[in-house]
């Protein structure tokens, strides 16, 4: 398949011969589960159940509220014990509402939907709300409800279902473990997708650090001839939307717009999978396969890990950790969420746990910018790092606007190669939290200021009545006196 | 267990650190130095420690004076590094106070003034080199043909340190021309071109260093060898090198094929005087180039000419560091003006317009 190139990236360490060729195993039933009603990106999920509760394994225990959210269902049958709020896996440790589900041990199926018997009859209305009722997220860390991205058929002329298997981050082997174990269940979520939106064709894109995958998916796809496997460069970040996008089709996405605007939408593999569960059998989104890896763990893994499970059982279940490490990091190292402890559950983004050791995150102290270039030149988005992170160090945002911080895809590349390791990306996250809170704030005055525009508005429209009402009423009584005078006079 | 959570992804670092890029550049220069100082002697190692040493002096007294601490800063190699390519662009018999002022010059002056590494607009070993230019005519280009290390016109290490310590040197009787100021001082006494560049050693000669010039310019084979290092280990890419070497290599052929008599060649404006340490150590100099690879172009292409222009036109045989000075003014302008094209923009910034896939 014709491939094309993208710009910059960066060709890290990728150590993913720490758990590549470990099959993946499943996680006993831990003692308690704990499922925070924010695992998605969008609305939080209503919780339907009460302490003290029996629910079956794949019931709903949180409804999705509005367009943009997910439900959350039991990942076993069990007791609900408590509803309390709980750190979540997230750098702000903030607590979150969570439900807390004692399993009994059982593991007892409640009534799942029936399946779709022939999901290419049905219509992707009826996929989309099974996917919708799953409870399915973007499993590549995004964790954007599924359904709504399936969506996109009706707003857009699709051309293109594009499966991302390239799984660019350094560590992480979930996906490729999902591809080379599941391959025809892949496909099979796939196939379904792309009947959803509506396109013809579907590539399912690899790196080429994985070769058992593409032969595998390649075998599992030879039936179909509306099916492409493109064997992607290894270069980080591939595996980001619009750059995959681009590899594969050689077409660039306009900034501020989706690549659906030009005719691809974009899944993770493991979606796909969950895709096929979800319409083949009715199954909900429960559990997802977790890397568990970095040298500070004992025996890295790939597990398939019952969402709300603690990360500490699993890295107890991988022989505990050899040393204290550096860093927990949630995701990858690239893009991945530092973790302030051990005592968060995974949920549903959730692709790898990883313990760091010091020589592995290779931190060293701040040095000044001696205006290298690296960072111009592999930046993949064309930006200037070293421009943007000087003019916001100065506050200056409009500064950072300009030099076009809102186009950055917070890769990370630039502060990997910086040889003074400023922590650039570190600089453009901050910038672009700043300037989506003015941008509320501003919207917040805006619709304050509407409003006490519109009262005054009303207020004068009323006093204009008044004041219109009254000369009437005067005029009305002058005519009135007008004519009892002209009566007078005239008799 | 409690785990540190002060810093966002990413959470690995490429094996890149200030301290390993400045030795890198150090290293490329190894060979070429040890030839020089076995080329001119005695005199010649003891103006290289010098200013090396003065550099590095310079810089921990600026650094101790603003509060700042100072072997760590020391031992990110960019004072030694200035020193380094000062002294390269020395005469080699230089006496020590040249060495010592010309530190002064650029660790001071050129670069902790305007708040340290990073922050200076100027190549501070050019500001250096100038700014003794300029003071000192005499001294700065008195150069001597070489006398290798242990060989019968050496003097010995007892003499040498007369040399550099207490002036005992007739430059009268000894000093040479370097090829470039010969060439012009036979233009002004209105001797063409093609018959004073005859008189000159052959190019190959010109090439390995056997002839008068500052201390590390000579041995252009040596820096070009440093320079290809530098490119292999892309510590620089070839966007600079290239781009001073073309320019100063097509307007040499171009006003050569001309008029012979005026000009020099192509070749020789290549081979002869600091082209090589410049567009490969000086022009590359990272905190004073742009950072973009297409201003980078311009203004290697800007350096090349305003060499050739100096070296023609003006009154010093050599242009290299007041052509580098002079683009190091512009390279605010250049970053500036000169960016890569957004992703999924046009190069004016505005959103690509949709070609497809609208509905
Ligand atoms: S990579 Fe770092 S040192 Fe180099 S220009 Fe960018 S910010 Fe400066
Ligand atoms: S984090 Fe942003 S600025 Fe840095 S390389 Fe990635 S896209 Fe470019």
């Amino acid at each position: 398949m014709k491939l094309f190139p993208i710009r910059g990236g960066i060709h890290p360490d990728y150590r993913k011969e720490l758990t590549s060729e470990k099959p993946i195993v499943a996680l006993p039933l831990p003692r308690l589960l704990y499922l925070p009603v924010q695992q998605h990106m969008g609305a939080p999920a209503n919780i339907t159940v009460q302490p003290g509760d029996q629910v079956k394994k794949g019931q709903v225990l949180a409804k999705g509220q509005g367009a943009v959210s997910a439900p959350i269902h039991a990942p076993t049958s069990g007791r609900i014990a408590e509803i309390a709020n709980i750190t979540a896996p997230h750098p702000s440790g903030l607590p979150q509402n969570t439900i807390i589900l004692e399993p009994d041990g059982k593991d007892e199926w409640g009534d799942l939907p029936e399946p779709l018997a022939d999901p290419f009859a049905a219509t992707p209305q009826q996929i989309k709300d099974r996917v919708a009722g799953a409870g399915i997220v973007g499993m590549g860390g995004a964790a954007f409800p599924s359904a709504v991205k399936l969506g996109l058929g009706g707003s857009h002329k699709l051309e293109i279902l594009l499966l991302n298997g390239a799984e660019c981050e350094p560590y992480l082997t979930c996906d490729d473990r999902v591809m080379r174990e599941y391959a025809d269940q892949v496909v099979d979520g796939a196939r379904i997708m792309a009947h959803a939106l509506g396109t013809p064709r579907i590539v399912i894109a690899i790196e080429r650090n994985k070769p058992q995958s593409l032969e595998l998916i390649k075998k599992a796809a030879a039936a179909f001839a509306n099916i492409d496997v493109a064997d992607v460069p290894v270069q980080y970040p591939m595996g980001a939307e619009r750059h995959l996008t681009q590899a594969v089709t050689g077409r660039e996405t306009p900034a501020r717009k989706l690549t659906a605007d030009i005719g691809v939408v974009v899944h993770n593999v493991a979606t796909a999978r969950a895709v096929h569960q979800a319409v083949r059998f009715g199954r909900p989104l429960i559990s997802r396969i977790v890397t568990v890896s970095g040298n500070a763990v004992r025996e890295p893994k790939n597990i398939e890990v019952p969402l709300g499970t603690k990360v500490a059982e699993l890295i107890d279940f991988c022989g505990g950790l050899a040393e204290t490490p550096r860093r927990i990091i949630s995701g990858g190292p690239m893009m991945g969420q530092p973790l302030p402890d051990l005592d968060v559950p995974v949920v549903k983004g959730t692709s790898g746990i990883l313990a760091l050791t010091a020589g592995e995150v290779n931190e060293r102290p701040v040095q000044p910018c001696i205006r290298c270039g690296s960072c111009v030149s592999i930046c993949p988005c064309g930006l200037v790092p070293v421009e943007m992170a000087a003019v916001i160090r100065h506050e200056n945002m409009d500064a950072a606007v300009a030099w076009g911080v809102m186009d950055c895809v917070s890769c990370g590349s630039c502060s990997y190669i910086c040889p003074s390791h400023i922590p650039l990306a570190q600089y453009f996250n901050y910038a672009k939290g700043r300037l989506n809170e003015q941008d509320r704030e501003r919207r917040k005055r805006d619709l304050v200021k509407r409003l006490v525009e519109e009262r005054a508005a009303r207020l004068e429209k009323a006093a204009k009545a008044k004041r219109e009402a009254a000369a009437a009423r005067a005029a009305a009584q002058a005519a009135q006196a007008a004519t009892a005078e002209a009566n007078r006079v005239n008799p | 267990m409690k785990i540190l959570v002060d810093k966002s992804a990413p959470f690995t670092h490429a094996p890149t650190s200030v301290q390993k890029t400045m030795a890198t550049v150090l290293l490329a220069l190894v060979p070429a130095t040890l030839f020089n100082a076995t080329l001119f002697g005695w005199p010649a190692v003891f103006m290289f420690l010098i200013t090396l040493g003065s550099c590095l002096g310079a810089e921990a007294i600026c650094l101790s004076w603003s509060n700042k601490p100072v072997l760590p800063t020391l031992f990110d190699g960019s004072a030694a590094l200035t020193g380094w390519l000062l002294a390269m662009s020395l005469p080699p018999w230089a006496p020590w106070w040249i060495g010592v002022l010309g530190a002064v010059f650029a660790i001071f002056l050129a670069k902790q003034v305007f708040g340290g590494l990073g922050q200076n607009p100027f190549n501070p070993a050019m500001v250096g080199r100038v700014a003794l230019l300029i003071s000192f005519p005499v001294q700065m280009t008195a150069f001597i043909a070489p006398r290798p290390l242990f060989s019968s016109t050496a003097p010995g290490f007892i003499e040498s340190l007369g040399i550099t310590f207490a002036g005992r040197v007739d430059f009268d009787s000894i000093s040479a021309a370097s090829a470039l100021g010969y060439v012009k001082t036979e233009l002004s006494r209105g001797i063409p071109v093609s018959q004073s560049v005859p008189h000159l050693p052959d190019l190959m000669d010109i090439a390995l260093g056997m002839h008068p010039g500052s201390f590390g310019e000579t041995s252009a084979l040596l820096i070009l060898a440093g320079g290809l290092f530098l490119l292999a280990r892309r510590v620089i890419s070839w966007h600079i090198p290239t781009a001073v070497i073309g320019t100063l290599f097509v307007m040499g052929a171009l006003f050569n094929a001309i008029n012979p008599d005026r000009f020099t060649g192509g070749v020789f404006q290549v081979i002869s005087g600091a082209t090589f340490l410049g567009a490969f150590f000086i022009a590359t100099d990272y905190v004073t180039s742009p950072v973009s690879k297409r201003g980078q172009l311009v203004y290697g292409c800007g350096i090349g000419l305003m060499t050739w222009i100096i070296r023609s036109f003006a009154g010093y045989p050599e242009g290299m560091a007041f052509a580098v000075l002079l683009m190091n003014a512009l390279t605010p302008l250049i970053d500036h003006h000169i960016r890569p094209r957004p992703f999924g923009r046009t190069r004016k910034g505005e959103p690509l317009p949709l070609a497809r896939g609208e509905k």
